[in-house]
């Protein structure tokens, strides 16, 4: 295998998650999406370690990192997505633009 | 390597087997109507993706994502989805005047990206695939030389955990309290 | 000009003649003391006890005390020093400022000195109790000082320098109460009246200056012995310019109006200004140049004598008329002028200058007699006055002296000078002005013992009690009296020549006529003469009557009126000259000041408001404002469309995140790849 077809594929979900973040409009929906570009670095990340195949291991490691922040992340998002929804009975990401113009 | 020699090799229809599932799945969760299905296709991508780390013989990190990622993040969208009282059901999710810009820059990032994926890397192999990853590798790795990271990524959870709870406390006014309290009350008699 | 049969060069050239030494080095000391006693008067004066007269008083001492030592050394031994310091150069020619110490020179300095040191004592006196002490006696220092400067000029420049200080000077002490209008009218008439004449002097020593090609007067005089023709072209030319300035400071026709005015200023500045020091400054011109006159100019010297003896006829007669005293002795000091630039005209060069000496003394005498009895009566007019032999004894005495020594009788000074100047023109046959002369003596005679008879003989016709005045002012008196006794027996024609060769010790020979004995037609007529008018005036005026017009009874008809208008002069000179230029001519200058220059000058502000406001409205309001504001408001519409960017909604902003790091990847694998 080669090293290539990993980061094409990684490339692909990533795209896929842009599309998603930029073009939904429930803010779950938008998290989601964010979920699946982490996980294409991820990809990246892993198969990148296997190409150096260092004595640290570190692509690995550096993919739990990524695995725990975001996990974080969701968290924390989920909270501010109540948040909003408590105020505003509604997750609609176009609504949230008090800081326009 | 030339593409005949790609596809003999069996490890690469594992590869377009996965990647085939993970794509796919990426595909719904971007373009679902139903929040409750796109949630459920994130699950089955990151199953695909943690497919793909066993084949790059990273088992550790694979079992932790399925643990962690499916087994915990997506439980909590869901509650997440249930508590925002998503509809569920059909919406018009996506915003058709949205959709072609956003069609367009994902596009093109993965034109660059993968067009420089491969001006660089070409055909560089992978190696030892097939022998695995120690685990105790890993965790004298973590703990050794990633200490600090570790330490700090911990802080971070810690953070995260307080702030998320803080967040999602509710505002509970004297009079609801009083009104919780003597509710309690009456229950516990 | 015929030279009598016993002239001979005078002027020392023998040994013993001193041309250097540190007291002529420092001589200049000697020039400016009473200019710096000036400064010092005006910065410290008020705070002097005296008012800063001692200062003034001091600084004449030191003049007084070192032109003594410089005269003592010039009688005994000679002197001839010139130094000059280079100030700046014009082209060819070079200003100068220095001393010439010579015979001429030292004279004068002792002249000035000691008059003036015994006025300035007088003056502290008289001055008290003065509205404007210290002005008073810096202006007066100023006075002494620019004299000096004059006298000892060695180049016309310098020269010309001093006269004019000398007239500012005058000026500012004649109107010295020029809270009264009259008193400004008097020292404006002086000014000017010295002005128009001074044109003759720059315009005469510049005509000099260019023949010769120095400014240096011995240069000139040097050019004059030496018959140089380019200067003998212009000498005639010169010496009647010379002569015109001349008469304007020493009071000769047509010049003499200013003199009698110029009374309105203090007693003691009459004194000093118009016995001793300024009215002397013009008869020291024709003296300093009295070679130019004599070898190259003959025809002007006629001139200067003809002027001479023309002003003494008519002022004398003026004198019999006036009524306040100071006027009197005006008119006689005018005449007296006359005297000595008759003499000069005859080539009587050290008999003019014999009787300046003298006169110095004895006039400022009489000044200062009548400012004594001006002081305690309050008033200067001898209808006022009257019976103050008495009252005033030291007064009347001096008084009696100085008058007798100016009628000129023996052995008091008047008398030996005024005999050499009517020897002189006998000697060298100008009868006319000899007769001249001789009426002269006999019309002074007159008018002085008409003042002497009206002021202190008969009864006091005046108010309050008058008294005779404090020492300070006796004693200058006492002083001055003795010097009209003594001062002139150092020159006795035949026995004693001590002041001609002094005052001929010069750079230049001089030649003229020099007296073996007494001349008995002039002696004897200018004798008759002065006893004549003495017994006319006593005859006339020594009776006493209820009022002094009573008494001042002689007046011919016809003559009278005329002498009391003053030949009707001040009204031609008012009529055809002041008149005349005052309104169709000054009014006409002044409005083409007023509209043509100072319109031109109001244009060129008009234009620069305009260009101003040009500039300001066109240029820095639309244009560069226009700019700045222009930036600004650039930058705000800007900005005002761009907001529209900020939607609020995040996924835009990520948007255009993406779009932005692909494009820079693009950029970065384009260019490095």
């Amino acid at each position: 295998m080669i090293v290539t077809q990993f980061l094409v594929l990684a490339a692909a979900l990533f795209a896929l998650g842009v599309f998603g973040l930029l073009a939904r409009r429930n803010a779950v929906m938008v998290l989601l999406a964010v979920e699946l570009m982490l996980n294409a670095v991820n990809l990246n990340l892993v198969a990148f370690e296997a190409v150096i195949r260092d004595v640290l291991a570190s692509g690995q490691v550096f993919a739990i990192f990524v695995i725990t922040v975001a996990a974080a992340e969701v968290g924390v998002g989920l909270s501010i997505v109540l948040m909003i929804f408590r105020n505003r009975t509604s997750a609609n990401v176009d609504e949230l633009d008090l800081m326009k113009w | 390597m030339t593409l005949s020699e790609w596809i003999s090799n069996p490890q690469n229809w594992a590869f377009l087997v996965l990647g085939g599932l993970t794509l796919g799945a990426g595909f719904v969760v971007v373009t679902s109507r139903n929040v409750v299905h796109a949630a459920l296709a994130l699950v089955g991508a990151l199953a695909a993706t943690a497919g793909l780390f066993l084949l790059l013989s990273a088992e550790f990190v694979a079992w932790v994502l399925v643990l962690v990622y499916i087994g915990s993040v997506v439980i909590l969208f869901l509650f997440g989805i249930m508590i925002t009282r998503a509809p569920i059901g059909r919406e018009a999710a996506v915003d058709h005047v949205r959709r072609w810009p956003a069609l367009i820059a994902a596009v093109a990032l993965f034109g660059v990206l993968a067009s420089v994926a491969w001006a660089a890397f070409e055909t560089t192999q992978l190696v030892g695939v097939g022998e695995g990853t120690s685990t105790d590798l890993l965790g004298e790795s973590l703990l050794g030389r990633y200490v600090l990271p570790f330490e700090a990524v911990s802080f971070l959870l810690l953070a995260a955990l307080i702030g998320g709870i803080t967040l999602a406390r509710k505002d509970t006014s004297p009079a609801e309290e009083e009104a919780t309290a003597r509710d309690r009350g009456l229950a516990a008699r | 000009m015929t030279l009598a049969l016993l002239a001979q060069e005078s002027g020392h050239q023998a040994a013993g003649v001193v041309t250097s030494g540190a007291l002529l080095d420092w001589a200049g000391l000697l020039v400016v003391a009473p200019l710096v006693a000036m400064f010092l008067i005006i910065f410290f004066g008020k705070r002097l006890p005296l008012q800063g007269g001692e200062l003034a008083v001091a600084a004449m001492a030191f003049v007084t005390g070192y032109a003594a030592i410089l005269a003592y050394q010039a009688i005994t031994e000679g002197i001839l020093y010139e130094r000059s310091i280079e100030v700046a150069a014009i082209g060819g020619f070079t200003i100068q400022w220095g001393w010439v110490i010579d015979g001429l020179s030292s004279m004068m300095f002792l002249l000035v000195g000691f008059i003036g040191l015994v006025v300035f004592v007088y003056a502290l006196g008289y001055m008290k109790g003065d509205v404007r002490v210290t002005f008073f006696f810096a202006a007066f220092s100023l006075f002494a000082g620019a004299m000096l400067v004059l006298v000892s000029a060695p180049n016309v420049l310098q020269l010309i320098v001093g006269w004019e200080l000398v007239g500012v000077a005058s000026y500012l002490l004649i109107a010295h109460y020029w809270e009264d209008q009259a008193n400004v009218s008097a020292g404006n008439k002086a000014f000017l009246v010295n002005k128009i004449a001074d044109v003759g002097l720059v315009i005469g020593a510049i005509v000099l200056a260019v023949a010769v090609g120095s400014f240096n007067i011995n240069e000139i005089l040097d050019q004059v012995v030496g018959a140089s023709p380019e200067l003998a072209a212009v000498a005639g030319l010169a010496a009647i310019l010379l002569l015109i300035g001349g008469a304007g400071k020493s009071a000769q026709f047509p010049f003499h109006v200013w003199l009698p005015d110029a009374m309105a200023g203090p007693t003691p500045v009459s004194a000093l200004m118009h016995a001793a020091t300024m009215v002397t400054a013009g008869v020291y011109l024709v003296a300093r140049f009295f070679p130019l006159y004599q070898q190259m100019a003959e025809n002007a010297q006629l001139a200067v004598m003809a002027v001479g003896a023309f002003t003494l006829t008519i002022a004398g007669f003026l004198a019999i008329v006036q009524d306040d005293i100071k006027r009197v002795l005006a008119y006689s000091t005018v005449a007296q002028l006359g005297y000595m630039v008759a003499a000069l005209g005859a080539g009587g060069y050290s008999a003019g200058l014999f009787h300046l000496w003298t006169h110095a003394s004895f006039k400022a005498l009489l000044f200062l007699g009548a400012g004594s009895v001006i002081h305690v009566i309050h008033s200067n007019n001898m209808s006022d006055m009257g019976g103050l032999r008495r009252l005033m004894p030291t007064t009347f005495w001096t008084f009696v002296v100085g008058s007798l020594a100016l009628i000129g009788i023996p052995p008091l000074a008047g008398f030996l000078s005024k005999d050499e100047i009517l020897a002189t023109f006998n000697a060298e046959g100008y009868q006319f002005v000899l007769f001249l002369g001789v009426l002269g003596a006999f019309i002074t005679a007159l008018y002085m013992s008409r003042a002497v008879l009206l002021t202190f003989f008969g009864t006091y016709k005046g108010h309050g009690h008058p008294h005779e005045s404090p020492r300070v002012m006796t004693l200058p008196l006492i002083v001055l009296a003795a010097g009209a006794v003594g001062i002139a027996w150092i020159n006795v024609p035949g026995v004693v020549s001590v002041f001609s060769d002094w005052v001929t010790d010069r750079a230049q020979p001089i030649v003229e006529h020099h007296a073996e004995a007494f001349d008995l037609v002039a002696l004897g007529s200018g004798l008759l003469a002065g006893l004549g008018g003495i017994i006319l005036g006593y005859l006339i005026y020594y009776r006493d009557a209820a009022s002094q017009q009573e008494r001042d009874r002689l007046r011919i008809p016809v003559l009278w009126p005329l002498l009391e208008n003053k030949y009707y002069l001040d009204d031609l000179y008012w009529l055809g000259i002041v008149r005349p230029i005052r309104d169709p001519i000054a009014r006409a200058v002044n409005w083409s000041n007023d509209s043509i220059i100072d319109w031109v000058v109001n244009l060129a502000g008009f234009v620069t408001a305009a260009v101003g406001r040009v500039v300001y409205g066109g240029f820095d309001q639309r244009g560069i404002d226009l700019a700045f504001n222009g930036v600004s408001f650039a930058t705000d519409a800007l900005g005002g469309r761009l907001r529209f960017a900020q939607t609020g909604r995040v996924q835009q902003y990520l948007g255009a995140f993406v779009i932005g790091a692909l494009a820079l990847v693009v950029v970065f694998v384009l260019v490095f790849a």
